[in-house]
């Protein structure tokens, strides 16, 4: 049987989104030079949301950006089949601003590193940071987040599914698998 | 969550066999690879380590350039092979220019002949994933996808357009390709031109046919004119460019019958004053400029697409 536990409900989501805002407008004097980056498919929904909760507390929204990192995987001659890619989608240049990379899980690193490269090609930000609703442990590659919202200890077995409303119909964080 | 079809096809060798799901994921894909060539920067990793040859048997400076700038914008090593000055014009079978070529491994090939099948046949032979840049007056996929491309980023569809094609259409494989994709889109696709330049039983394409420019051009959603191809002139199809252009040439006054957002398209290179008057292809609206920068983003994507299928295979 495959276990699944959840570790976070819609309501402390609300509430661990709300204080990784906190954190990013600390760290940003304000956030006005901050622009968030969602990475697809499900750092878009809580970059979209810690940008609503910035402008909660501060009373300006960030701009908000989308990166699609698919052109610069480091795994594409081994899965089967090309992902779909998307457009990557930045408000404005990338020169004068601090970039917040925001994602769902991190894991290896693997995927922040593509996104290090894919932006990159865009210019040189002032500076880039990286937020996680969940940092699930098992680095491949010398990468940390600096504004987590909840660290678990997971297997390798294991899958960690953060849901959305917007696209999964609710919020909540689960763990999967890991048990025969 | 269900996310589109992916492709599994080693092959792009024409739309005839794609489903609408297949070519609606090689549209999807090029928006993003458009992207790319928006940026300061126009190159992305993607297919570093990849090669791929082109593999030209027939003259073409748009379609090889095309895909020769899609090649570099992905990071590919390519290569070309041309019909002049190469063992391509020394007599060698298609067939041994194939093996030659599985020794060298390359994971694409591009390939344009003048002969219907050959890119099939390389297909077949290869284990590298082939690419019909056009087979005589058979196919030419990637045409076909950027034309679609091209009034799928105008109109916001295709279903339900009434797509005019007029010309040559006995001689051109454009025109086959585009059949196929505008039809399997929903589009309504009406087919004009001289009696001498209309193929026996092309209705069973699933096009409307006509025979005037007029009848063609009224309330078109889009009216796409193809070459005439003047080198074959030598079997007088017509009897002059004069005479062509003034019973078949695309005009200002006879635009005036189409759609009010009518848009005007040519495959490329167009004879002025042959099939279209100047004033049309310089005119407001006029996308085939478009149709060219549209070409290298989705020959990115079908390069994408296909280099993915073949490793699955692989």
């Amino acid at each position: 049987m495959v276990s699944s536990r959840r570790i976070l409900d819609a309501g402390q989501m609300r509430r661990v989104v709300r204080r990784m805002a906190g954190e990013l407008v600390e760290r940003h004097r304000g956030g006005e030079d901050a622009m968030l980056v969602g990475i697809r498919t499900r750092g878009v929904p809580l970059a979209q949301r810690l940008a609503a909760e910035i402008e909660a507390m501060e009373g300006h929204r960030p701009p908000l950006g989308i990166l699609d990192i698919n052109l610069y995987r480091d795994d594409l001659s081994t899965i089967g089949g090309q992902p779909v890619v998307r457009e990557t989608d930045l408000p404005t240049a990338v020169e004068e601003w601090t970039l917040v990379l925001c994602d769902d899980v991190l894991y290896t690193g693997r995927t922040i590193r593509a996104a290090l490269d894919a932006l990159t090609d865009y210019g040189r930000p002032r500076a880039v940071e990286l937020a996680v609703l969940v940092d699930r442990g098992l680095r491949e590659l010398p990468i940390q987040a600096d504004v987590v919202g909840i660290v678990v200890e997971t297997t390798s077995r294991e899958r960690v599914e953060v849901r959305f409303a917007e696209t999964d119909g609710r919020d909540e964080v689960l763990v999967t698998g890991g048990e025969e | 969550m269900s996310e589109a079809t992916s492709w599994v096809r080693k092959d792009l060798l024409g739309i005839a066999e794609l489903s609408a799901e297949e070519i609606r994921l090689v549209l999807d894909t090029a928006d993003t690879f458009r992207e790319v060539s928006e940026r300061p920067i126009k190159k992305v990793p993607t297919l570093r380590g990849k090669t791929v040859v082109n593999l030209f048997f027939e003259p073409s400076t748009r379609t090889r350039s095309s895909f020769e700038i899609a090649e570099k914008r992905l990071s590919a090593d390519s290569l070309n092979f041309s019909s002049s000055g190469s063992a391509l014009s020394k007599g060698e079978s298609l067939v041994d220019t194939a093996l030659n070529l599985e020794a060298m491994a390359p994971d694409l090939v591009v390939v344009r002949h003048r002969h219907p099948g050959a890119p099939h046949l390389l297909a077949r032979r290869l284990e590298s994933g082939v690419i019909n840049a056009g087979d005589g007056a058979h196919e030419h996929p990637t045409q076909a996808l950027l034309d679609a491309y091209t009034i799928r980023r105008r109109k916001g569809r295709i279903s339900g357009l009434t797509v005019a094609i007029i010309g040559d259409i006995e001689h051109s494989r454009v025109v086959r390709s585009n059949v196929h994709l505008l039809t399997k889109l929903g589009a309504h696709v009406r087919l004009a031109g001289p009696r001498t330049m209309m193929p026996v039983g092309v209705e069973g394409l699933g096009a409307e046919v006509v025979y005037t420019i007029a009848e063609a051009v009224t309330d078109a959603d889009v009216v796409m004119m193809l070459r005439i191809q003047l080198e074959r002139q030598s079997r007088t199809l017509f009897p002059s460019t004069q005479e062509y252009f003034s019973v078949f040439g695309l005009t200002r006054e006879r635009l005036t019958a189409a759609k009010e957002d009518v848009i005007i398209m040519h495959p490329g290179p167009m004879n002025r004053g042959v099939e279209i008057a100047s004033e049309v292809a310089d005119g407001p609206y006029s996308v085939i400029l478009e149709q060219v920068a549209n070409g290298v983003a989705v020959r990115m994507a079908v390069l994408y697409l296909l280099s993915g299928a073949r490793r699955e295979a692989a």
